[in-house]
């Protein structure tokens, strides 16, 4: 019977307690944001991308107009400006200035129009399908109408219990 | 009988005992202190971009959202870095000629993404998600820092598990009103609402947030 030498078993244990030394901060796993073998794969037959699909409009509520504000606010003001006159910091400093909402041809564009527009772009303004996810889209449809409303109020638009309500 | 020890065991004993309190000091800092300090965790290191993109122009200058670059930030784990065309969107009118901004045409016209380079990060046993921290209020500044005077990008914060931890234990006075999520410079005002009001808003206090599998699986 032989002796086991510690000598001859040290190296390999210090080789395998070297190997706790990886705090394991970088690991090989799939990191959907920087592997392409984990994006989407590109044109599968009959398939949209998620923010192509159609999707119906929600339900108008005052959370939508709110939700509306804060997405106009982000995406559309830099251009369109936060009144939707055209004049945004952007247009100032020398982008192709939008012409205002309220008078521009697609003034009186039916909803269904204007979502095609921020979906799709119009002129040299770029699409926003990959930025603004659909229910956002609708979203700013119906804050567009509320904006325009908030500019041009007549007073034939309001109910007569509205205008019987001082402000 | 003479003296058991000669003068020199002074010297040879106050030197042992004060390289024995520099080791153990010395061993201190270096294992306790040294992996938390600002240099190791590379805070405040500029990161060479393939662009000098200035988030001081583009956000304090001209006022973009966050959002209009980093798209995703409200519905996936990442905030996502923009694709050449989001750059696009305003450099194919504005600036359409400066040689600085060469490598976006080149990468729209060759059809090959941007290399952005990371600047914050956190290890890969960490498993942060941007949307969820939007969702309940945590603004983009407690994390990254006034982004909006950084004229190049650099990581603000260590993003330590005690940074981490210290949130996590109370929440609330790092939480904001819906509207100041994605506010620079933000402090609360007299018509901010309390905390507990924002605690509440936000569902926050029915979870212990100090779980470990809320941030590592």
């Amino acid at each position: 019977m032989t002796r086991i030498r510690p000598l001859r078993i040290l190296p390999g244990a210090l080789m395998l307690l070297a190997g706790g030394c990886d705090d394991m901060s970088k690991q090989h796993k799939e990191n959907p944001y920087a592997s392409p073998r984990s994006a989407p794969a590109n044109g599968v037959a009959g398939r949209v991308e998620y923010h192509d699909a159609p999707r119906p409009a929600p339900a108008l509520t005052s959370a939508l107009l709110r939700r509306g504000r804060s997405e106009y606010d982000a995406f559309c003001a830099p251009c369109h400006a936060r009144t939707g006159l055209g004049d945004g910091m952007v247009v100032q400093r020398g982008f192709p200035a939008p012409r205002p909402l309220a008078t521009a041809p697609t003034h009186n564009a039916t909803p269904d129009q204007l979502y095609a527009i921020i979906t799709a772009g119009q002129g040299v303004m770029y699409g926003f399908a990959q930025r603004i996810m659909p229910d956002d889209r609708w979203a700013i449809v119906a804050y567009l109408y509320a904006l325009r409303r908030s500019q041009y109020a007549m007073l034939a638009d309001m109910t007569p219990a509205q205008r019987a309500t001082p402000p | 009988m003479g003296a058991p020890f000669t003068p020199r065991a002074n010297i040879i004993m106050t030197t042992c005992l004060a390289a024995i309190a520099f080791a153990v000091a010395g061993g201190g800092l270096w294992w306790f202190a040294w992996p938390y300090s600002d240099y190791t965790r590379h805070v405040g290191w500029v990161v060479q971009q393939p662009v000098p993109f200035s988030h001081q122009h583009h956000v304090a200058g001209l006022g973009l959202d966050c959002r209009f670059c980093h798209s995703s930030v409200e519905n996936s784990a990442q905030a996502s870095l923009p694709p050449t065309f989001t750059c696009m969107t305003c450099h194919s009118q504005i600036w359409t000629n400066a040689a600085v901004l060469a490598p976006v045409r080149d990468s729209l016209a060759r059809n090959t993404p941007m290399t952005w380079q990371r600047v914050t990060d956190v290890p890969d046993y960490v498993y942060f998600n941007h949307s969820i921290h939007i969702a309940k209020g945590v603004g983009c500044e407690s994390c990254h820092g006034n982004v909006g005077s950084m004229p190049l990008t650099y990581k603000a914060k260590t993003l330590t598990m005690q940074f981490c931890l210290d949130c996590h234990r109370d929440p609330g006075p790092n939480l904001r009103p819906v509207e100041n999520i994605f506010d620079m410079d933000w402090h609360r005002g007299p018509d901010t609402p309390s905390i507990a009001a924002l605690v509440a808003q936000y569902h926050l206090g029915r979870r212990n947030l100090t779980e470990c599998s809320i941030c590592h699986r």
